[in-house]
């Protein structure tokens, strides 16, 4: 048996010990879908911090760097910066207001019905798009990890699928918060072991490693060319590149705010401070996992080299060809065991709030109007929908291929969050005219906004030359009509801009007693879940 | 909603409670508190990480100047963004403390409010 096989049983030996232990003490809706509010906040640091550590920004924002230097850096800092907002603005008022999703801080003051039902639609499109991200970079390992193996794509797939299923059915948050917290543990180690491999490679000697960096060879179009990889520019040219740039900036910042699974941590803490603290340790931990991205990055683009990488499983494989070329197929395995893990927790972070949305916001407070008709339904019903979504994900990921990378897609899905969930969640904080129909066109024009711009980017429209695999083909063979890969810069205003149009436009008033009540809740913490007795 | 655990015998707060609270001198400085913090915190942030992609976009000549060795004054912005984060971070948590402070003193304001016996025609009860 190879190391990798070895190292990823008994991450899933530990794992379905976990669920089996979480499984016997999960009773109740407030167990299974906030672990009983008892998680600490460095537990949900950690938890917090590898549900943004995931495959995609391991391995799709290292392969980035790799083939295209620091532009490919500005997605680490985009993402470690977007937890400043998530701490001042967010993490507190939503542990103090809601219960388990963000639809119940919009749904406080405002028509309940109607504004959970779009939450909960455009949580499930968020999750989804997100979802095969970590599809695409598990498909790209199983590649390089299986090839020869005997065991296929579709069989990998089904496995990680069936098992990311048992983790949410039968152990639920407390089961996915400890996955969470020991792949986070293992990848932060994982990733300063190569670190520390890398500068080794240089004798340790700084200078040296970024004057490589400074001058990497590779081939472009039949042609030798030597880059500066520590220079701006080449993801990024000019006429288009820069505002794509301040759309990627956008989107990064103001998305992470509002990724469901994300929000979803904020639930699991005791109160209001612990999510606080639990935001900064999240932050020292992927702030230092970030930088060392660009050390990985930058080591594969002057150890491995950018042809060979692009030659050896393309633009998501980066870090795994340098582990492979600084420790030997022990280290590739290793980490490719704990990649496969992190795709696995991440997964299962995403699915349980997928189905948490399914059950509490659209099954029993929009189909039922909030009222529970059997004793502990909507467990019943998350666990149903958490199978839906794993089996959904399971046929996604078969039908679509390793095509493109994982951290760009990975980066639309939160381009999304930020114009649909962003504003709205926002504005229902902190401004007291804010309604009904303002939520509705907010999270409406963020949502068709973003994808709409999307898919009429150059991601999925462009003129392929017909030599051009069938798999790296743009869906729609035209020029594309919106210039920028991210539509951050015009989505997010445009969520916010409807958001505020159709408060302004309805003649609907919202209470003001609600809002006080609402402001008093998130502000001090009165009247917040409770963390469950033991 | 559950009453909050610490204060089990006191009963809920009603729509009467809940907006004598956020007339009340003491939510409207703590508020201010934040908003003294929380605001600039913000806009500094948020304008010192679009300078990053402003600069690497429009000004790639400026950010490939070489400070040290090799190294550009891009990558030294970009890993100058985590020390930022991580300072606005301590400085939130320092804030913070002060503001679960004033928290703290609004609430057992607020129980004593609360726990005040009921008078005939009392109105703060509302409905």
């Amino acid at each position: 048996m190879s190391i990798s096989v070895i190292v990823f049983l008994m991450f899933v030996v530990t794992t379905l010990g976990i669920t089996f232990w979480a499984a016997r003490r999960s009773r109740g809706a407030s167990a299974y879908f906030a672990a009983g509010r008892k998680i600490t906040a460095w537990q949900n640091g950690f938890a917090v911090a590898g549900d943004f550590m995931s495959g995609a920004a391991f391995l799709g924002i290292v392969g980035l760097i790799s083939l295209q230097g620091f532009d490919g850096f500005l997605f680490s800092v985009g993402g470690f910066i977007a937890y400043v907002t998530i701490l001042l603005l967010i993490a507190e008022p939503l542990r103090n207001a809601g219960k388990y999703t963000m639809a119940d801080v919009l749904a406080y003051r405002l028509h309940p019905r109607p504004v959970r039902a779009l939450a909960a639609l455009s949580t499930f499109i968020i999750v989804i798009v997100y979802m095969i991200a970590q599809m695409i970079s598990a498909g790209a390992l199983v590649k390089l990890l299986l090839a020869g193996s005997g065991i296929g794509y579709n069989t990998a797939v089904v496995g990680v699928g069936v098992l990311m299923m048992t983790y949410v059915v039968f152990g639920g948050m407390l089961a996915t918060t400890w996955v969470q917290i020991i792949k986070a543990a293992l990848l932060l180690s994982c990733t300063l072991v190569i670190a520390v491999l890398v500068l080794a490679h240089f004798g340790f000697h700084l200078g040296n490693f970024y004057v490589a960096a400074s001058r990497v060879t590779y081939h472009q179009q039949g042609q030798v060319v030597i880059m500066d990889f520590l220079r701006p520019g080449l993801r990024y040219s000019p006429p288009d590149g820069p505002l794509d740039l301040i759309s990627l900036g956008l989107a990064l910042l103001f998305g992470c705010a509002g990724l469901p699974h994300i929000l979803m941590r904020f639930y699991t803490v005791p109160d209001a401070p612990t999510a606080r603290k639990s935001v900064v340790c999240a932050m020292v931990l992927i702030g230092s996992f970030f930088i060392m991205t660009s050390i990985l990055g930058l080591g594969a683009a002057v150890i491995v080299g950018p042809d060979y990488i692009l030659s050896h499983g393309g633009t998501n494989m980066g870090g795994p060809l340098l582990a492979r070329t600084l420790g030997g197929e022990a280290l590739l395995g290793v980490v490719s065991a704990v990649a496969f893990a992190t795709i696995l927790a991440v997964v299962a972070g995403l699915t349980i709030s997928a189905s948490t949305s399914v059950a509490h916001d659209l099954w029993v407070n929009v189909i039922h109007r909030g009222v529970e008709r059997r004793v502990n339904e909507t467990v019943f019903v998350a666990r149903i929908a958490a199978l839906g979504v794993g089996a959904a994900s399971i046929v996604l990921a078969i039908v679509l291929g390793p095509t493109s990378n994982s951290g760009v897609l990975a980066t639309l899905a939160m381009a999304v969050a930020a114009s649909a969930h962003f504003p709205v969640i926002v504005l229902s904080i902190f401004w007291r005219r804010f309604n009904t129909a303002g939520a509705i066109t907010g999270l409406s024009a963020g949502l068709l906004g973003s994808i709409g711009l999307i898919l009429v980017s150059p991601t999925f429209m462009g003129i392929d030359a017909s030599i051009a695999a069938t798999a790296a083909r743009h869906l729609f063979q035209t020029r594309a009509w919106f210039p920028l890969e991210n539509p951050g810069i015009v989505s997010v205003p445009l969520g916010f801009l409807g958001a505020i149009v159709g408060t302004l436009l309805s003649q609907e008033r919202t209470s003001d007693s609600k809002f006080n009540e609402l402001m008093v809740r998130a502000n001090t913490g009165l009247g917040a879940e409770q963390s469950i007795a033991h | 909603m559950k009453t909050s655990a610490a204060y089990p015998s006191t009963r809920r707060p009603s729509e009467a409670d809940w907006n004598r609270i956020a007339a009340g001198a003491r939510f409207r400085h703590l508020l201010s508190a934040k908003k003294r913090f929380i605001v600039p915190a913000f806009v500094f942030f948020l304008g010192y990480y679009l300078l990053l992609p402003v600069l690497a976009g429009y000004a790639p000549s400026l950010m490939s100047t070489r400070v040290f060795g090799t190294v550009t004054l891009a990558y030294l912005f970009a890993l100058s963004q985590f020390a930022v984060g991580w300072t606005i971070a301590v400085l939130y948590l320092k804030a913070s403390s002060r503001f679960d402070r004033l928290v703290k003193e609004l609430l057992e304001q607020d129980l004593l409010e609360r726990n005040r016996p009921e008078q005939p025609g009392d109105l703060r009860r509302g409905r």
